[in-house]
């Protein structure tokens, strides 16, 4: 499903980001990926949807050699793909309904699929009544509940998610856990960035923890392991 | 559908920026069309004159009509020559009067007592000969002299090329300037939609998709930028035809009529529009999309 082999990455002005990376992740797993800030996290999760290309070595996702594809062909990798943020990148003028159908709409689904979609993926995680609101009426859980909903809502076969929970409390976090389970639960594979020592130690899943730009541990049900 | 409405929308979020970059466009399109007008016009004059070009050879007065009649034949001879017609000196007289109009009552005192000589009018088969040909018919004997408008038609094709360049200087600066301002204008859209712009790169929207939008606010800026130049070219020349041309008696000065001419030029106005409109969002896509 996702294949690393050997992957290095450094960046026009010379930092070293990821320096020998290989991994092998199957459909349906549900990956941590931890370490201290600047270790390589965001590099190794951008390099999946080509948000950045590797310096060295290949990337194959779903049997497609991600290094090699032509510019033109990215948005087809992307729209396998499903991908939450921090910050959540939500638009303010839109609503939640909005907002979520502005995923389908650029890659001109059809309006009846758009409807049908959005709103069980608005129901998935527990907004469908606050469809009409704008993002700013929201808390920030319910912000990056949206932003889930936007991510899975063309049915992506992997979500990749970069410390989503950062900006959110330990019991707001848990909930949003618990929706990426339940995705999870459907087949999904998940791979997330984060510093929570809480949630990696309470929701047992694969750890692969990177430091300088290298993996130093890849262990089943792992725990976090580093002092928060 | 969908990029024809955000293009709209995205003019009407610009406003300042929007109405500088059409006011550009309009200036230039206004100019680009006096312009054309004047150039087709002049280049229609010039085409004018050289189809009309004729050699008045005129005969001196002591000839009689027997050497008359060998200066014909002479004359038609000369290498270049398609034709030569013998007009009489009263026949010279009456043309004479009739294209004064009515400055011509003057010239029937000189009625009785003719002043004016007998003419061979030659024409030559290429107008580019007149004035070898004309030179040549000078040196027969019993020719008092030619006229053929000597270097009229060549001072008006000299004129007409300086306007040409100093016209397209100037509207290539005024093209270019208002190629720069839309690039402008769209760089701020693409600026103003850059958060959105992102999402849509991350949930696989194609670059064409993404694209489409400020092409069609360049277009749009362009075409809008046309309309009042189309409605000056139209009125103006309407009134220029109407007006000016009948208060200009010269024979060769005859303006192109205004249908179909002002409605080819008002064509050619919007397509220059809509060039100049897609060439800045092209130009300012291609630097700050980055898709
Ligand atoms: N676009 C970039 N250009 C240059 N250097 C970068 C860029 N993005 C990240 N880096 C550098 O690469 C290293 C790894 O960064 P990152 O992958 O963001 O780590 P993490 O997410 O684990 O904090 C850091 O030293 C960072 O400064
Ligand atoms: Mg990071």
């Amino acid at each position: 499903m996702i294949l690393m082999k050997d992957v290095h990455k450094t960046y026009a002005n010379g930092v070293v980001a990821l320096s020998g990376i290989n991994v092998d992740i199957k459909q349906g797993e549900f990956v941590y990926i931890v370490g201290p800030s600047g270790a390589g996290k965001s590099t190794f999760i951008r390099l999946m949807f080509r948000e950045v290309k590797p310096s060295n070595g290949t990337i194959r996702i779903n049997d497609i050699n991600v290094n090699d594809l032509k510019e033109r062909k990215v948005p087809y990798l992307r729209r396998n793909i499903g991908v939450v943020y921090q910050d959540f990148k939500l638009l303010p003028k839109l609503s939640v309904y909005e907002n979520v159908a502005f995923a389908l709409e650029v890659i001109e689904e059809s309006p009846a699929v758009i409807r049908k979609r959005v709103m069980e993926v608005l129901d998935l995680v527990g907004l469908k009544n606050k469809a009409r609101f704008l993002p700013d009426e929201l808390s920030g859980g319910e912000q990056q509940r949206v932003s889930i909903a936007r991510a899975i809502v063309n049915h992506p076969k992997i979500v990749i998610a970069d410390e989503p929970t950062g900006n959110l409390d330990p019991e707001t976090s848990r909930e949003i856990m618990k929706i990426f389970e339940e995705i999870n639960d459907r087949g999904t594979t998940i791979l997330m960035a984060t510093h929570s020592k809480e949630i990696v130690n309470t929701f047992r899943k694969r750890v692969i923890a990177i430091e300088d730009g290298l993996i130093v541990r890849d262990e089943h049900r792992g725990d976090y392991g580093y002092e928060s | 559908m969908r990029h024809i409405r955000e293009g709209f929308k995205n003019i009407g979020r610009n406003g300042w920026m929007t109405i500088a970059s059409v006011g550009a466009v309009t200036t230039t399109l206004i100019l680009v069309g006096a312009f054309l007008a004047l150039m087709l016009n002049l280049n229609e004059m010039a085409d004018n004159i050289e189809d009309d070009v004729q050699i008045d050879a005129m005969i001196e007065q002591t000839a009689d009509e027997e050497q008359i009649q060998n200066l014909g034949n002479e004359i038609e001879k000369i290498n270049g020559v398609q034709s030569a017609v013998f007009s009489s000196k009263d026949d010279q007289l009456n043309s004479l009067i009739d294209s004064m109009g009515e400055n011509g009552q003057a010239w029937q005192m000189f009625e009785q007592d003719n002043p004016l000589n007998h003419v061979f009018v030659v024409k030559t088969a290429d107008p580019q000969d007149t004035a070898p040909v004309a030179k040549q018919i000078n040196e027969l004997q019993g020719i008092q002299s030619v006229n053929y408008g000597q270097g009229v038609v060549e001072k008006l094709f000299e004129f007409n090329s300086y306007a040409r360049t100093i016209g397209l200087v100037l509207i290539l600066g005024l093209v270019f300037t208002a190629i720069f301002l839309i690039s402008n204008t769209i760089k701020i859209t693409i600026m103003a939609r850059s958060k959105e712009i992102g999402i849509m790169k991350l949930v696989g929207a194609t670059n064409g998709f993404i694209r489409w939008p400020f092409f069609i606010e360049g277009l749009l800026l362009g075409v809008l930028g046309s309309i009042i130049p189309v409605a000056i070219i139209l009125t103006g020349y309407y009134y220029l035809v109407n007006n000016i041309s009948q208060h200009i008696n010269y024979s060769f000065i005859e303006i192109l009529p205004f249908n179909p001419f002002a409605f080819q030029l008002a064509l050619i106005i919007v397509a220059i529009g809509a060039l100049i409109g897609v060439w800045g969002s092209v130009m300012s896509v291609r630097k700050f999309l980055k898709v």
